[in-house]
């Protein structure tokens, strides 16, 4: 947090071809990245495609905790409200166009977005905590109840998107459902560069140091942190399409408290208030988890967790803030 | 009149379960401001502590209840002394990270040392059969549950009104620097506190461990549970914790009973309902 204090300034001193070539290099660093995970498991291009949705997952989360500074342990439901959307949009109205059925889920996300925003905005600290993990459970509930729509604790099945632009089918090897995922990636990430860099991204890291400052300008506090909870509702529930197509089935887990708490831990692993930062936490998680709970599902939890106090303890800013930090360090020596 | 009388008591005795377990977080919460979700971690403890001493060891229940409370605070207080020192203080977000992390680490061991089957806490047989009460008769377990409820809230109500300890207590509550400038050793009182709210949910955990089974995810399971109703009931407030847990269970109780198909939908909702008319729980003090 304070690493923001200090870095915001210095990025807007910097002259924006700067900032264009910063950009330009992330998007490098992220499709060679993308390229060499295709190469090193051609065989496994299923747990890469849902390592890039939940990116779009943890991207979200980090719009809103990151950059407006609401804890929240409900994240899943934006996730889960767009991944079911888009399913539901499929298996029942044969809207069967991959680019189609993502636009649902953004749309399916956004307004849960709105409705979990309206809720959890209401409290503040402990009670926000609480209001967002009621708001999951209460939309894991929801999604429960309502089987004859969703499948219930079965799972929703009877998705078959349609080939990518009538031309690239999905296969089933999940070469085309990982280059759609990466595709989307790539582009939700530079809208939300352009989007946090904006005055109203400004505005949202404004409300974060201090609220009470931002009001007294004039600004809207509440209406400006909704909006960005809408645009995050967007971004996940993009994400939970992007799920919903590439493994044809939307279970109840992608609402639940654990995949929330579980992005939330990806968010700060990586560092929060920074999108690289969450990339770099969701991709280590996710190959660390694969890696652990193959060999045995147990420990894993024993190790998230002391990998969670290491973080908190040593790396409050996550892997990503550390590394800028001690970068920056040695640049000035 | 037979369901109602039924919910009721359920609702009576998972309502007390649920006090004597999270009064523990709710004092330390309103003390210290940490949101500790770690809390019904050490409860599971407890519970597996006493399912050992009495099932391999073969001690008798009371005896396994003593060991049990006694050796979740050993085992808490290097983890208060090196752990959550650290994050007194801290936002939220760092807080909830880092007891998480406990739960995680918790639930992982308590998997490896005691495999991921249910354990159970013998009773002995004088807790074991119905009581009749006259006119209906109910489970004995349950009313034990009821009567411990009463009992810690009446004890912990002497503590913190009647007793010194007590005094210095609300002095820190209020306001920590000034307390410890006025003499009080708020370390001491923090430490104290801390192994009595440990002690408390190791006793809930093995009370309750009929209504709530001992298995490695309890930690998990019920982690929101615990915390929602400390917040529903407002941090550090005694009457506020056990009007939530009444409240609370009452619902969840009722809702299992009359719609089980909705499962916690009506306990969700209560609770956003709630938090959202009284932000600081239903008697939390004003800041």
């Amino acid at each position: 947090m304070a690493a923001l204090e200090t870095t915001s300034p210095t990025a807007k001193a910097t002259s924006s071809p700067n900032r264009l070539l910063r950009d330009l290099a992330g998007l490098a660093v992220i499709l060679i990245v993308a390229a060499i995970g295709f190469l090193l498991f051609p065989n496994n291009l299923a747990l890469l495609t849902r390592i890039t949705a939940i990116a779009l997952l943890v991207l979200s989360l980090d719009l809103v905790t990151g950059y407006c500074g609401i804890a929240t342990l409900g994240h899943a439901a934006l996730f889960g409200a767009g991944a079911y959307a888009a399913g539901i949009a499929a298996a029942h109205f044969d809207i069967n166009d991959p680019i189609a059925m993502v636009a649902i889920g953004a749309l399916g996300g956004a307004v849960a977005g709105l409705v979990s925003g309206a809720v959890i905005l209401r409290g503040h600290g402990l009670a926000q905590l609480v209001l967002s993990i009621a708001v999951v459970h209460l939309f894991h509930e929801i999604a429960n109840k309502a089987s004859e729509w969703t499948g219930g604790s079965d799972g929703l099945s009877g998705i078959s998107p349609d080939p990518v632009f009538g031309v690239f089918e999905f296969d089933l090897w999940g070469h085309t459902a990982y280059g759609f995922g990466i595709a989307l990636l790539v582009i939700v990430f530079m809208l939300l560069r352009i989007l946090v860099r904006s005055p109203f991204g400004m505005l949202c890291r404004g409300i974060k140091e201090d609220p009470i400052r931002v009001s007294a300008m004039g600004a809207s506090v509440q209406g400006t942190l909704l909006r960005m909870y809408v645009i995050s509702g967007a971004v996940a529930g993009i994400g939970g399409a992007l799920n919903a197509i590439s493994t044809q089935v939307v279970g109840l887990d992608s609402l639940s408290f654990t995949t929330s708490a579980e992005s939330l831990v990806m968010l700060v692993l990586g560092g929060t208030g920074s999108l690289f930062g969450a990339l770099i936490g969701t991709v280590s998680f996710m190959v660390f988890k694969d890696f652990v709970s193959a060999v045995n599902p147990f420990h894993w939890l024993t190790i998230v967790g002391a990998l969670l106090i290491a973080v908190v303890l040593f790396a409050p800013k996550g892997l990503y803030g550390t590394a800028a930090q001690l970068l920056n360090r040695s640049r000035r020596q | 009149m037979q369901t109602v009388f039924s919910v009721g008591t359920d609702a009576l005795a998972y309502g007390m379960v649920l006090f004597v377990i999270s009064i523990g977080l709710s004092v330390t919460m309103g003390l210290m401001r940490v949101v500790n979700l770690a809390h019904g971690a050490f409860a599971m403890i407890g519970g597996y502590i006493a399912s050992y001493a009495a099932q391999t060891l073969g001690f008798g229940y009371a005896a396994a209840i003593l060991i049990a409370v006694v050796g979740t605070i050993i085992i808490a207080i290097p983890v208060e002394r090196f752990l959550y020192r650290r994050i007194y203080g801290a936002p939220e977000l760092t807080q909830v990270l880092m007891t998480i992390g406990i739960t995680f680490c918790v639930i992982g061991i308590a998997n490896y040392v005691f495999g991921p089957t249910l354990k159970t806490i013998p009773l002995p047989d004088t807790l074991r059969g119905p009581v009749d009460l006259g006119f209906r008769s109910i489970a004995a377990h349950k009313l034990f549950a009821i009567a411990c409820g009463v009992v810690v809230a009446g004890g912990l109500w002497f503590l913190i009104e009647k007793t010194p300890f007590g005094v210095k207590l609300r002095a820190s509550v209020d306001n920590a620097a000034m307390a410890a400038s006025l003499g009080v050793r708020t370390k001491i009182v923090y430490a104290v506190s801390f192994a009595v709210a440990v002690g408390l949910a190791a006793f809930g955990g093995i009370v309750g461990a009929e209504l709530l089974p001992i298995e490695p995810y309890y930690a998990l399971r019920y982690m929101v549970t615990f915390l929602v109703v400390v917040s529903v009931g407002g941090a550090g407030s005694i009457p506020g914790a056990l009007l939530a847990c009444l409240v609370l269970g009452g619902i969840d109780t009722t809702g299992r009973y009359l719609l089980p198909e909705y499962g916690e939908f009506f306990f969700y909702l209560a609770v956003i309902a709630i938090v959202c008319t009284f932000p600081r729980g239903l008697l939390g003090r004003k800041k």
